[in-house]
């Protein structure tokens, strides 16, 4: 792997740009591999990457139907933050946030990781208490999270309108400073580039048809668009998608799969300094690098598979944006796009052992996965190599819709449901 | 947006509507007696079918009813409504 650094891009820049390699080879699919990743968006490609880095599996594989990060990967808003209420949930996602913080520096490849800040706006009574829970509670926990005044919020987010004659007026605001975003490609490319470079095969175009289970039911390898592969180890990381592998062994999951919808302005010169988000007028907005505003909606109401969603659900987020940043009324809308999201009946995910030997899910992250990319991956291959889940995501198990040890942040998560 | 042929109204759009999930899970007869696995599937589970999948749908603006229907979640396009109580119709 070449090694990216000041001195590589001058160097290239002599050379007129024409020398630089492709990223990650193309390999032909072998008869067989020590384990294989169903899935290669940031979830799963992250999950090999850590799998030949952290536990030495050399010899495995990832398989993606289309290409790689065109999933919901490619179809997020890249909103990266911790603050969520329970214990479990918030040590998940701050693993997830310190990995990212180290995570161009560990993969050579810059993810453009910035802490920007997220602010959360309460806009009624009942959202202050539950924010102020929200900042108390994250606080104990040792994850940053402050309670912000309109007109500090105002300060913060100079485009806010907090006047106090609009129909949802802003009451105050939680603050996660070392939230942010990051560029979402860049992490899936980084991911492959750091594995392909330790000999994880990437086959790109190639779905999975079907599991193949041995006598005693424990997992043989899996049928797919470009022949069988043999694996005692799979790991399915396939999103929305997720449902639809799982049956191929023979497994119903507690899961429904639903379009999230998500559209970018024209890009304008840097104005919007932080992400925002407001769960209660269903408004997420942030700008990309490009100077895009970046703006997430929410769900349709029924599940689908079909990447895109219906225009009321965008308009009615375009809606409260209008209002909460007035200047943005002549912004034009450039491209919207739907992904297909699997929700959990408590809207935490799922990173587990299944009850087939040798096959483990990595899903369930519902309207927000993007975040947990590195920590999820991070978790997922330990589960894998191990054969039993981390400390971290043993709450995340699959058994605990039949125990009824919920974790249930329905009322934390980014879409209101 | 879906238009959304209620049985009783006829077609109307998807704003008017609520959905209500998978159709077709009858709740359990007897309750007290169900293991934990069984109340699992019966809470949770889904079959979150890709490809034609019957779900049921209220049209709690209009006549508040509930009806079922079968749409293919590949497309969105729906093949057709009918009443809770009737079996599943074969997909068109």
């Amino acid at each position: 792997m070449e090694r990216f650094s000041g001195l590589s891009l001058l160097r290239h820049a002599f050379g007129g740009h024409q020398g630089w390699k492709p990223f990650w080879r193309e390999p032909e699919p072998k008869p067989a591999y020590d384990a294989v990743i169903v899935g290669g968006g940031g979830h799963g490609m992250g999950a090999a990457y850590y799998l030949a880095k952290e536990h030495g599996l050399r010899n495995i594989a990832v398989l993606e139907k289309g290409w790689l990060g065109g999933g919901n990967t490619g179809r997020n808003t890249t909103i990266i933050r911790s603050n969520y209420l329970f214990p479990e949930s918030a040590a998940l996602y701050n693993h997830s946030v310190k990995l990212w913080e180290t995570l161009s520096e560990t993969l050579n490849y810059n993810t453009m990781f910035s802490q920007r800040g997220v602010l959360m706006l309460a806009h009624t009574v009942h959202d202050v208490q539950v924010f102020k829970r929200h900042v108390h509670a994250n606080r104990a926990a040792g994850v940053d999270n402050e309670w912000l005044t309109p007109a500090e919020c105002k300060a913060f987010c100079p485009p806010l309108n907090i006047s106090a004659n609009i129909r949802y007026p802003v009451l105050g605001g939680a603050l996660q400073r070392r939230g942010g975003t990051a560029r979402h490609d860049a992490v899936v490319w980084g991911y492959a580039r750091a594995a392909d470079a330790m000999g994880v095969d990437i086959i790109q175009n190639c779905a999975v048809t079907g599991i193949r289970r041995d006598a005693s039911g424990a997992v043989e390898g899996v049928e797919t668009e470009r022949g069988f592969i043999r694996a005692p180890k799979v790991g399915v990381s396939a999103a929305g998608n997720t449902s639809v592998v799982m049956a191929m062994a023979g497994l119903r999951m507690p899961l429904e799969s639903f379009p999230l919808q998500a559209l970018v302005s024209e890009p304008v010169k840097p104005d919007f300094p932080c992400v925002v988000m407001s769960n209660t007028i269903h408004a997420y907005i942030s700008q990309s690098d490009k100077g895009e505003m970046v703006i997430g909606a929410g769900t349709d109401a029924y599940t689908s598979y079909t990447q895109r969603g219906a225009l009321h659900v965008t308009s009615h987020t375009l809606d409260a944006i209008c209002e909460l940043v007035p200047m943005y009324r002549r912004l034009r809308m450039l491209r919207n796009w739907g992904g297909i999201v699997d929700t959990t009946p408590d809207r935490s995910p799922i990173i587990a052992k299944t009850p087939v030997r040798g096959l483990y899910v990595n899903c369930g992250w519902g309207t927000g996965g993007f975040k947990a990319t590195p920590g999820s991956a991070h978790l997922f291959a330990h589960t894998i190599a191990k054969d039993e889940p981390h400390p971290i995501n043993a709450p995340f198990s699959l058994d605990r819709f039949t125990t009824g040890r919920f974790i249930d942040e329905a009322a934390a998560a980014a879409v209101a449901h | 947006m879906l238009l959304i042929p209620c049985p009783f109204c006829g077609p109307r759009p998807e704003l008017e509507f609520r959905y209500g999930g998978q159709a077709h899970i009858a709740r359990p007869e007897n309750p007290a007696a169900l293991s934990d696995e069984a109340w699992a599937e019966f809470l949770y589970l889904r079959d979150n079918t890709k490809g034609v999948h019957a779900e049921r749908w209220r049209h709690i603006h209009g006549c508040a009813r509930f009806f079922n229907m079968l749409r293919d979640t590949t497309t969105d396009r729906i093949l057709t409504a009918y009443k809770t109580g009737e079996a599943r119709p074969e997909a068109v």
